[in-house]
């Protein structure tokens, strides 16, 4: 899938990175001399990025591709040789053959024992020979597999992290059967109540110390540490600080063990029952990817799905966890028309027929930038064609210095090249407010925001002839309005945002909607045509492929080419 | 009949040797510093041109001066790996965390000559470009810290440090930092660790080699608090002079710790090789043999981590002789000579220098158990195999010594050690693993009949449980 959008900014060429060749269980390979580190910094290849690109994965623990290297598990030894070079030559010693002869790496203590080099901190040379498959490095990494489990609980059946556990993963993989262990294992503290949002089982972990590093050197909260000494280390914070920062959750998906878990996730879902979803996160411009996951229409939920471009493998907290509303029981599940249920037919029947008839400049139109960048430029369509002004809620927080953007809205820059909103989104609300005041706007129709908190209060909601609001809760416009259409969250639909840096990102549909209410979308679409603004596609595929046709900031994409990650434009 | 030859413990035990500047001084103190500043540059035949700096460095290398720690490593050749042209300062760290069991050589030095260490360590910073220096000493040398910080004072007071040593232009300061009681921070990464203010987790290897990355990621000399004050004598010797003491690759002298089952334990200062193991242990100069009624057992050679040795063993050794050629001579272990190399080809260490004797009361298991126990509750538990195997290994002996012995435990325990060994971030893993693997291999009989034992009194509904110790 290419991600080259013809106004994308072309790719600039790297510059050429040195190949070195070396053998992956006797199979030559040329590999980059040099490859990305945990920064993103060129730094000579390792062995467990080499057997990478030779197709072999290397089983690891500690390591993380986005954290410092720390070599503690050891689950990623592997033997491996060099060209053996003749001190007085300083030559390579052939063989018979003319290849290189090569020495295997052995204790210098114990010739005949193979010695394993850690693959994730190990840089390859010229001529080097792994043996990711070979019986001794299969033995090292049986035998950390014997010792990380002999003091762990293998309670499997109650953990939560079962079935996407990495001990379970290598056990299957690398591991042996039976436990020789016959001593008595070591006790540590359960359910460590670490901080609000964050349970630590002692016995479970296998001190790896992702989440310290994450803690330390991404999120830059020195919190976490590791107390005590050998089997009975146990990670720990300051006493009397608990763990609280708003990117603690990731270190419950870096724990490749069942140690850290989510008090908000914890013992309400096995994990494999849970449909996985990939979406965008919605509470601010920054759009983490996320997976949805799933069972039967609730949503349990949110984790962050890697992309580079932006905001690599992390989500924060108060993101991750903002998906209850989507449940909420006072979900708006009913079309009403001035408070009695009726059908979607009859409500955008009337609604068309009293908009079309409403003369131009008398109707205006508040979207919300948490919209899909489709729905707002269907909205933008229907304004044009009802001359209605129009503009969107800025929502304002502050920032932080890793991914929280001080722009809460998603979908900011949608509703910006959409044309929804000027380049500063809400200052053509006062405006709004000022022509109800006036009487020259008589209609006015809202989407997914309560505008009585935004400057256009209930007395001059009760003075509009008509006022249609479409929401996902319940609010003081929607209970002020003479028609509601109940919408949908992004979960329940197909759609685009435009983050912060212009990056075009599409999500999935994860549950049903509640109720009545529908994708904002399609009755969109049956407004369109009730109001004479001609047909749109139905697909959300085809409603993106149309906008890119019409609106110059989506030129030339796709919805099929933005792929996963999404594709950047101009902003 | 060998005798002791007192180089570095030369004064220190003198009537009235007093640990004071005054009385070093008298003792000709300070002396090889000034020579050292002093020191004209010269050049090679083959017209290579040495820094004044450059001269003592080699001649430390020509010394064969070997680190007293442990490792047994060239001190010359560390120093030759340090990064000089990277634009970092260059820090120099005293290894005086001396916790290795059986080990009690720096404590003398610590306790009675300070200026000796200062001496040595002030060279060693003039010949490197050091101009901040660390003794990270060990926590419970409460009074060996108060003496090398009275001693610092001293030193500083008289020009011997600070700004413009001795006018040579080289300013420099040394601080003493007390360690808080844990053996890994012997280890020299862990060491910097420690002393960097973090827990004393030992650094992978590569990147973070001490020559190069070491103390605030700058390059770091990690030498031994013995290492250091040969030092002071390689440059009052002469490098070649210097090597003329001991044997050859095995240069100088060095202070052995002498434990155990011995009449007369101590510490004994000799020429490296000039002595054997037997001579140690029996010579009424040294041990003075095990007690009456007592036959030798077992020794271990070079602190606890090191490889026991049996009664009786022998061991091929290489030798050069006169022509230059090598042979292989078959040497008992009462004949080994107490030196890096012999000691290294018996398939063991000189580690630390601490030999621990013991006689034929002693239960292996037991012992094995007891030195077990140090290392699991030691290992700083940062690397898996170390972290899980030690306190394994540990409780599987402790079962042993109460009662549930299996006749299978000498390959249950061979299997934890050899999956330990080589796997670790540092050598803990080694020192952990060698004991037990040296132990259940040499006294396999004695593991399974205490087994079997075990096994038999279970059969029995009986228990030894609580009666053996």
């Amino acid at each position: 899938m290419s991600n080259a959008a013809p106004n994308a900014p072309a790719p600039t060429a790297p510059p050429p990175v040195e190949k070195i060749r070396i053998k992956v269980d006797g199979r030559e390979i040329e590999v980059p001399k040099t490859m990305p580190d945990w920064q993103g910094r060129p730094q000579p290849t390792t062995m467990l990025q080499a057997c990478h690109l030779a197709g072999n994965e290397v089983p690891h623990y500690c390591y993380h591709e986005k954290l410092p290297v720390a070599g503690n598990c050891r689950m990623c030894l592997v033997e491996f040789g060099t060209p053996m070079m003749d001190p007085a030559t300083r030559k390579p010693v052939l063989e018979a053959d003319g290849s290189p002869r090569i020495a295997r790496s052995v204790l210098p203590y114990e010739p005949q024992t193979p010695r394993g080099a850690i693959a994730c901190a190990t840089p390859i040379s010229p001529g080097m020979e792994l043996y990711p498959s070979s019986p001794a490095t299969r033995q090292m990494r049986e035998a950390v597999l014997e010792s990380l489990l002999v003091n762990h609980p293998l309670d499997c059946p109650i953990c939560d992290q079962a079935g996407e556990c990495k001990l379970q993963e290598y056990s299957v993989e690398h591991g042996s059967g039976t436990s020789r262990f016959v001593e008595a294992k070591v006790h540590k503290p359960k359910a460590v109540d670490l901080g609000p949002r964050i349970v630590l089982d002692d016995e479970r972990c296998i001190l790896c110390t992702r989440c310290v590093r994450f803690t330390k050197d991404i999120a830059g909260d020195d919190a976490l540490g590791i107390v005590n000494r050998g089997s009975y280390n146990t990670i720990a914070t300051f006493p009397g600080r608990p763990f609280d920062n708003n990117y603690t959750l990731n270190t419950v998906d870096l724990c490749p063990v069942g140690a850290l878990t989510s008090k908000d996730f914890r013992f309400k879902m096995r994990v494999w029952f849970l449909k996985e979803t990939r979406s965008v996160c919605t509470s601010c411009a920054t759009g983490c990817n996320i997976t949805i996951g799933s069972r039967e229409d609730t949503i349990h939920r949110y984790e962050p799905r890697g992309n580079d471009a932006v905001n690599g493998p992390w989500m924060c907290d108060q993101g991750r966890l903002n998906y209850r509303w989507i449940g909420r029981s006072d979900r708006l599940r009913d079309v009403l028309a001035n408070g009695a249920k009726t059908t979607w037919k009859a409500a955008v029947d009337a609604v068309a027929a009293r908009l079309a008839a409403a003369p131009s400049g008398s109707v205006a139109i508040v979207a919300s930038a948490r919209q899909t960048t489709e729905e707002l430029h269907l909205i933008k369509k229907l304004a044009d064609r009802l001359g209605a002004p129009t503009d969107s809620v800025p929502r304002e927080g502050e920032a932080d210095r890793l991914l929280v953007n001080a722009d809460r809205n998603p979908n900011t820059n949608g509703a910006r090249l959409t044309g929804i909103s000027f380049t500063e989104a809400g200052i053509r609300l006062p405006g709004i407010a000022d022509g109800i005041r006036a009487g020259t706007i008589r209609s006015l129709v809202v989407f997914g925001e309560d505008v009585t908190q935004h400057g256009i209060g209930a007395d001059l909601l009760a003075r509009l002839e008509l006022l249609v609001a479409s929401d996902i809760l319940p609010n003081a416009t929607t209970a002020a309005a003479h028609y509601v259409l109940p919408g949908c969250a992004h979960a329940e639909k197909r759609g685009t945002f435009v983050n912060a840096k212009g990056r075009v990102q599409r999500f999935l549909k994860a549950v049903e909607p509640k109720g009545d209410a529908r994708p904002e979308a399609e009755f969109l679409r049956e407004l369109l045509a009730g109001t004479g603004a001609g047909e749109v596609p139905a697909t959300a595929e085809g409603l993106f492929n149309a906008m890119a046709r019409e609106v110059p900031a989506f030129a030339g994409l796709e919805w099929a080419a933005l792929g996963d990650a999404g594709v950047n434009v101009p902003v | 009949m060998p005798q002791e030859y007192r180089l570095i413990l030369k004064h220190a035990d003198q009537p009235g040797y007093t640990p004071d500047i005054a009385c070093y001084l008298r003792h000709g103190g300070y002396e090889a510093l000034k020579k050292a500043v002093a020191t004209p540059g010269r050049e090679l035949p083959d017209g290579k041109k040495q820094s004044p700096r450059e001269v003592i460095r080699d001649e430390v290398l020509k010394s064969g001066l070997r680190g007293r720690g442990g490792a047994g490593f060239s001190a010359g050749l560390k120093w030759s790996f340090v990064d000089r042209r990277g634009g970092k300062p260059i820090y120099l760290v005293c290894n005086a965390d001396e916790s290795e069991p059986g080990t009690f050589k720096d404590r003398q030095i610590l306790h009675k000559d300070p200026h000796q260490l200062l001496e040595g360590m002030i060279i060693s910073c003039w010949a490197n470009d050091v101009k901040l220096a660390y003794i990270y000493i060990r926590g419970e040398m409460p009074r060996g810290a108060r003496l090398l910080n009275q001693a610092l004072d001293e030193a500083r007071a008289q020009g011997f440090l600070g700004k413009n040593i001795l006018g040579s232009g080289h300013d420099l300061e040394i601080h003493v930092h007390r360690g808080a009681g844990a053996y890994i921070c012997g280890e020299e990464t862990g060491l910097i660790e420690s002393l960097e203010g973090k827990r004393p987790y030992p650094r992978i290897k590569p990147p973070y080699f001490p020559a190069v990355l070491g103390l605030y990621m700058a390059p770091t000399i990690v030498n031994n608090v013995e290492t250091l004050c040969h030092v002071r004598h390689v440059v009052q010797l002469g490098g070649a002079e210097y090597a003329k003491l001991g044997t050859p690759n095995n240069t100088g002298t060095r202070i052995v710790s002498l434990s155990g089952d011995v009449r007369n334990p101590g510490y004994f200062e000799v020429e490296v090789g000039k002595v054997t193991l037997g001579q140690l242990i029996l010579d009424a100069n040294f041990g003075g043999g095990v007690r009456p009624g007592r036959s030798l057992k077992a020794i271990i050679p070079g602190g606890s981590s090191s490889k026991v040795l049996k009664a009786g063993e022998k061991f091929k050794l290489r030798r050069k002789g006169a022509d230059g050629q090598m042979t292989q001579v078959e040497v008992d272990l009462l004949d080994l000579p107490y030196d890096f190399d012999s000691l290294q080809q018996a398939g063991t260490m000189s580690g630390s220098g601490a030999v621990i004797v013991m006689d034929d009361s002693r239960s292996m298991v037991d012992a094995i158990a007891n030195l077990s126990e140090f290392y699991a509750h030691e290992s700083c538990g940062q690397c898996t195999p170390c972290r899980e195997g030690a306190l394994w290994m540990s409780k599987a002996l402790h079962r042993m010594t109460s009662g549930g012995g299996r006749p299978e435990d000498a390959d249950y325990l061979r299997d934890i050690a050899q999956n330990i060994q080589g796997r670790t971030i540092c050598a803990f893993g080694e020192a952990a693993a060698w004991p037990v693997l040296s132990f259940v291999s040499k006294f396999r009989e004695e593991f399974a009949e205490r087994g079997k034992a075990d096994e038999a009194a279970r059969a029995q509904g009986l228990s030894r449980s609580g009666t053996h110790h």
